[in-house]
């Protein structure tokens, strides 16, 4: 059995793909970073992350296909599944050994898989753009946390820097502990030890709010409540568009965790 | 200035909004501007769902719930016994831009009762967006209500500040808005959108000749129908909407269920629940007209004066023209691929790109997401063994989509025996 290793980064699973074609043999399992199981009676090969290496899969994928479709590849890189870096490297490897693009071949069954995987993707999102919620600090800045299921915090940095270009703000996933810093100039990636957040609805501790904040999530509470039409209650919908999953985070939902 | 009374205003003048269905936040693409906040986003964000399912993107409330009008159908006629109270220009200004920095809501849609006159309430409402645009650096959605009967001037500065301008016509037909709406004609309805309608197709052009013309209501105007407070045909509806889409351009019309506000009005119907299923075809019927290619009259017309409630309205006309069936998918165009019944936009975006590499089969499709219980009796494609609506008669096909749990997901009809439908088959 042939185990690639390689650093769970996308530089690094685009050095893979090309460490794959140079020794003209692929393997038949993927592990990344840290977190994996090593497999047992079998030889692994972990790859080192070369930027060059990584930059000409890159190119080669717009070559064959488009610049768009090398960006949707990273995207889907993004899902952070255990099973990600094989879709990504088998969806490249169809794209790669073909004379023609094959980014559209919906008769391929890879091309579906792959191309659901960015739906949800980019779902994923979408969604978490429209449902982080902000708290005020007493510094005056604002903060957020949430777990998304995929990692898709880097695809929502634009969106909160344009948007909310004249305060500052932290966005932290709780799940792969990490987050992005805005200081009124530029983005970095943060990595706190000790945040004052109670992980079960990510909340920050009392003693770091603003006077008002409570206030204006108790009227934010009332007007969720006030603007729904008791007559048209409607569960499963309701549940369909706002799973149970985001609730804990939201005052709006009372953080109710389930 | 917000404290803890605005709670009670919030409840009140909330609740007096929450009829209004609109909440669409999309159609402009703007980014934010120096030391300025906000952005609006071209595919609207969807912020939050209330337990009635429908998204939450804007805050939407009503400046007043006072009203020197008495209409049978509002909750906020003169003549009801409820409380009243209204925010200040300011204070809408405030509880938005906190809400929006808190990421709470992609803007604001502002309505209101309509106090002393027309124009004094629109007056306060343009106030309302000016301080938000000019004060606050705002450069989130604005959505605003334009007062039937408020003066051009005021709908003109209104278009200068907001994403989106509507009025509502409520009431289909003018015969049944002036039973129900004494005060109100269809006149001073169609009026405000006509304005609305010449100052952004103005604003369009002087923006074709030089790029820094002022826009004017970017994300176009909407309006809302209320469905089930008169005996309107779903013809009569949506002949209004097409026109409306045509003639004045509007980019949506709501259709919204009527929700018996005043049941003692005699006037009304008395309505246990609210048609929702019917506003749910309308809603795709509408989808049809903007989407799809299709004109009212093949939705519905004299004969067919009303949608059927149990299919929705792509299969109803499918099977009244099985003539035109089955598409081959392969080799069908565009429009008659978005007519096929379990084939949607997306479905038929990839079909097309999907046939340059190969002859599509019936796994193919599945996989792509169209609904073959539905499709598989209007297409031919490789390896499909079903059969067409031509072979089994469109009475038999619309048994069969009314009969789901005896369809099969392979493709293939899978009857009880002694089924009525099994018993025309032979």
């Amino acid at each position: 059995m042939n185990v690639f290793a390689y650093d769970n980064t996308f530089e690094g699973l685009l050095t893979l793909v090309f460490e794959s074609y140079q020794r003209k043999h692929f393997p038949d399992e993927i592990l990344s970073g840290e977190g994996s199981q090593p497999v047992l009676f079998a030889s692994t090969n972990t790859i080192e992350t070369d930027e060059r290496k990584a930059e000409r899969v890159w190119n080669g994928i717009v070559k064959h296909s488009s610049e768009e479709n090398a960006h949707r590849i990273y995207r889907v890189f993004l899902a952070d599944m255990p099973d990600t870096p094989m879709l990504v490297l088998k969806y490249i490897r169809l794209i790669i050994d073909s004379n023609k693009n094959e980014e559209t071949n919906f008769s391929e069954p890879v091309v579906v898989e792959f191309n659901k995987l960015h739906q949800k993707v980019c779902k994923e999102a979408h969604r978490i753009n429209g449902f982080v919620r902000f708290q005020k600090t007493v510094e005056g800045s604002y903060y957020a946390s949430f777990a998304p299921i995929y990692d898709v915090l880097p695809l929502c940095i634009p969106h909160f820097r344009d948007r909310f270009a004249d305060q500052q703000w932290i966005i932290y996933d709780l799940k792969r502990n990490y987050g992005f810093w805005y200081d009124l100039k530029n983005v970095s990636r943060v990595v706190f030890d000790d945040l004052k957040v109670n992980p079960q609805n990510g909340q920050l501790h009392s003693s770091l709010l603003a006077d008002d904040e409570k206030l204006f999530q108790q009227l934010w509470r009332q007007y969720y409540h006030s603007i729904c039409i008791q007559e048209r209650k409607n569960d499963k919908v309701h549940r369909q568009l706002l799973p149970q999953r985001f609730w804990k985070y939201l005052p709006e939902k009372g953080f109710l965790s389930l | 200035m917000i404290s803890e009374t605005s709670l009670e205003k919030l409840e009140i003048l909330a609740g007096a909004a929450k009829y209004d269905v609109s909440c669409a936040s999309s159609g402009t693409q703007r980014s934010n501007t120096k030391g300025g906040i906000g952005n609006a986003s071209a595919w609207g964000i969807c912020h939050s769902f209330a337990e009635d399912g429908r998204c939450i993107s804007l805050l939407k409330i009503m400046l007043s719930n006072f009203c020197i009008y008495d209409c049978a159908y509002c909750i906020n006629r003169k003549s009801n016994d409820i409380p009243r109270t209204s925010f200040t220009p300011e204070e809408i200004a405030n509880l938005t831009i906190e809400f929006y920095r808190r990421n709470y809501i992609e803007g604001l849609f502002l309505s209101s009762g309509v106090l002393r006159n027309p124009d004094y309430t629109m007056e306060r409402m343009v106030t309302v967006a000016k301080l938000l645009r000019t004060e606050h650096k705002y450069n989130g959605y604005i959505h605003l209500k334009a007062i039937p009967g408020a003066s051009e001037q005021l709908i003109a500065d209104a278009g200068r500040w907001a994403d989106r301008l509507s009025v509502n016509i409520e009431i289909p037909t003018e015969n049944n808005l002036k039973i129900l709406a004494p005060d109100k004609d269809f006149k001073s309805v169609l009026e405000p959108m006509k304005i609305i309608s010449n100052n952004i197709t103005e604003s369009k052009e002087e923006r074709k000749k030089h790029r820094g013309a002022p826009l004017f209501s970017p994300s176009g105007q909407s309006t809302q129908l209320i469905i089930g407070a008169t005996n309107d045909t779903d013809h009569t509806i949506l002949k209004l909407s097409s026109a409306l889409y045509s003639k004045r351009d509007l980019k949506r019309v709501y259709y919204s269920g009527y929700i018996p506000v005043n049941s003692y009005d005699s006037r009304l119907p008395a309505l246990n629940t609210p048609p929702l299923r019917r506003e749910h075809r309308l809603y795709q019927a509408d989808w049809l007209l903007r989407f799809y290619g299709f004109k009212a009259n093949e939705i519905v017309n004299a004969e067919n004066p009303n949608l059927d409630l149990e299919l929705d309205p792509k299969v109803t006309w499918a099977l009244r023209n099985p003539h035109l069936f089955p598409v081959d998918i392969n080799k069908a165009d565009p429009l008659m691929l978005l007519r096929i019944p379990g084939i949607g936009t997306h479905s038929v975006q990839l079909i097309l790109l999907a046939r340059k590499h190969t002859r599509l089969n019936s796994s193919h499709l599945q996989k792509m997401g169209v609904l073959m219980k539905r499709a598989r009796f209007f297409i031919t494609c490789n390896e499909l063994r079903s059969q067409n609506v031509q072979e089994l008669k469109p009475e038999i096909v619309r048994q069969l989509l009314l009969e789901k749990k005896a369809i099969g997901t392979d493709g293939a009809v899978q009857l009880k025996l002694f089924n009525p439908v099994m018993l025309a088959l032979r």
